[in-house]
């Protein structure tokens, strides 16, 4: 190997620079003018995109990935129907059995997240008054049918909802007389029209139990066309004023149901 | 052997061969660098865990809506509003509850006054209503979202699991995704002046939570679960029921699905 001579090497690194330096001043003036300033521009490009663009951009896709792990950081507010039977066993027990089952605490009581981490400095209260429970049980005719509702105006007014019923076991302080207390729309419906006077309980035979596991054991139904004949056949006797027609030759391929809504017969 | 007995094509065969060599050698260049990195991003996305051994890759997620469960008490907005921080004035919403009356005339009533968030008021309209119920509206998190298209600057963006977020951060506010949702669930902060937008409760549902929406529905009208695995309460609602989304036409495969559908929905 030959010994490194300063001399040597500068000698042949100035060679390089006055080879390249011929070979700029051989270029045609406009292509030098144009090379400088595509040579800026690319500079300016890549600086500015490298300041712009964040580090971890496109590591997993078109994105930041860290713009992930903030998202998750958000802290949680709603601290999940499993963690308060930790503590609140017989609530839950008791609330298991009844209507509200599947009714998460926080519905009524709000976020526990908080409560959760210190129970004693976050207490957390459900609603005393009338505002909370209406939200869900006030009538509603666009509500399904069979939800209990209230018309809150006329329904003991006053009165806090926790007074007669307790919200963990919610049911009507005595089983209610009447089925509008679920079927509101159907009540309301039946009560502007003809059938206004006939009770619920001229056509549906509803079991005791109905009442108090309204899914389990349903009311009966008339099954055909000679219930409703009872009264509007032309035979039936002593139904002055009621409209009648023939039974047998009266469209027999249907039953009365699937042309007549009951509730509300279209004779108004 | 073959090039002894064919001599009349050995003066220009090289030139062809040297032709159709370097073709494919260019194109492999053109090709090759990109299936090459998109492979690697791919194993990496796979390795991606998230806070406490959450892999992303792994899940899936959707929600299932049933509109005869719905009795629009506006639980969700509420719970929405207070879990995410969406500010309160009755324009912005990450999730809201719209009540459809259709009237004997053939009209259609909707509204969603302040978003459900203190449930509905009983006024009765003049004509009969044939047909009435609520539905709860949320983003859609489209799998060909429309938004994440539009995005000038790469701050909404799918993640593995099928979740579309935004990144607070890197948004500049153009607007240009509000405008590209079908679905009108994307809002400008007013503060922050980013794009925001329901989430899935991404924080919750990391560390094995449901979306808060889900947790206060008091009907289990919302149903939120992993759309491809066995046992999942999504799969055995999407088994269940008769499935619609809204606006299919639009091939945004949404992945928020709801059964007992109105045609009026929209």
């Amino acid at each position: 190997m030959n010994e490194f001579d300063p001399n040597t090497a500068l000698s042949s690194i100035g060679g390089f620079f006055r080879r390249l330096r011929e070979r700029w001043q051989r270029f045609p003036e406009q292509v030098k003018r144009l090379t400088v300033l595509l040579a800026v521009v690319v500079f300016a490009l890549v600086t500015a995109r490298t300041m712009l663009v964040p580090a971890d951009f496109g590591k997993y896709g078109h994105y930041r990935a860290s713009a992930v792990d903030e998202i998750v950081a958000q802290p949680i507010q709603y601290a999940g129907h499993e963690i308060c039977t930790e503590c609140h066993d017989d609530v839950a027990e008791t609330k298991a059995a009844g209507f509200h089952k599947n009714v998460g605490c926080e519905v009524c009581h709000g976020p526990a997240a908080a409560h959760t981490e210190d129970v004693e400095a976050v207490q957390l209260l459900a609603p005393r008054g009338r505002e909370g429970c209406p939200l869900c049980h006030e009538y509603l005719p666009s509500r399904p049918t069979g939800f209990p509702q209230i018309v809150s105006a006329s329904h003991n007014p006053v009165k806090p909802c926790i007074g007669c019923h307790e919200a963990h076991d919610p049911k009507p302080p005595e089983t209610p007389k009447e089925c509008s207390a679920c079927h509101a729309t159907i009540a309301r419906s039946k009560a502007i029209s003809h059938h206004a006077y006939v009770a619920c309980t001229r056509c549906h035979e509803a079991p005791d139990q109905h009442k108090l596991d309204p899914r389990s054991f349903r009311p009966s139904k008339p099954d055909g066309r000679e219930f409703c004949a009872g009264c509007h056949d032309d035979g039936a006797s002593g139904k002055e004023g009621i409209p009648q027609i023939d039974q047998a030759s009266h469209e027999e391929r249907y039953v009365c149901w699937q042309c007549h809504y009951p509730h509300l017969p279209e004779a108004q | 052997m073959m090039n002894k007995t064919a001599p009349s094509v050995t003066g220009t065969s090289p030139q062809r061969r040297s032709f159709l060599k370097t073709l494919a050698l260019s194109f492999a260049a053109l090709i090759i660098p990109g299936i090459v990195v998109a492979r690697d991003k791919l194993d990496k996305v796979k390795d991606w865990v998230i806070g406490d051994g959450y892999r992303p890759a792994d899940h899936r997620w959707g929600m299932g809506l049933d509109i005869s469960k719905c009795i629009g008490c506006g639980r969700c907005v509420d719970a929405c509003k207070k879990e995410n921080n969406v500010p309160l004035e009755p324009f912005f919403f990450r999730t809201w509850v719209e009540r459809y009356r259709i009237l004997s005339n053939g009209e259609t009533l909707i509204d969603s006054p302040g978003g459900a968030i203190n449930s509905f008021r009983a006024d009765a309209p003049e004509e009969t209503v044939l047909r009435s119920f609520f539905v709860p509206k949320l983003c859609n998190q489209c799998e060909h979202a429309p938004c994440v298209q539009v995005c000038p600057v790469g701050a909404t963006f799918s993640t593995p699991d099928g979740v579309v977020l935004v990144d607070a951060e890197h948004c500049v506010g153009c607007r240009y995704c509000i405008q590209a949702c079908p679905y009108g669930a994307r809002f400008l902060h007013p503060e922050t002046r980013t794009a925001e937008k329901c989430t899935f409760c991404y924080h919750r549902i990391v560390k094995g939570l449901a979306p808060a929406c889900v947790e206060a529905c008091p009907t289990q009208a919302r149903v939120f679960g992993e759309v491809e695995k066995k046992a999942s309460p999504l799969v055995r609602f999407l088994r269940m029921n008769k499935i619609a989304v809204l606006k299919p036409f639009l091939n945004t495969k949404p992945q928020v699905y709801y059964t007992g559908f109105d045609m009026e929905v929209r």
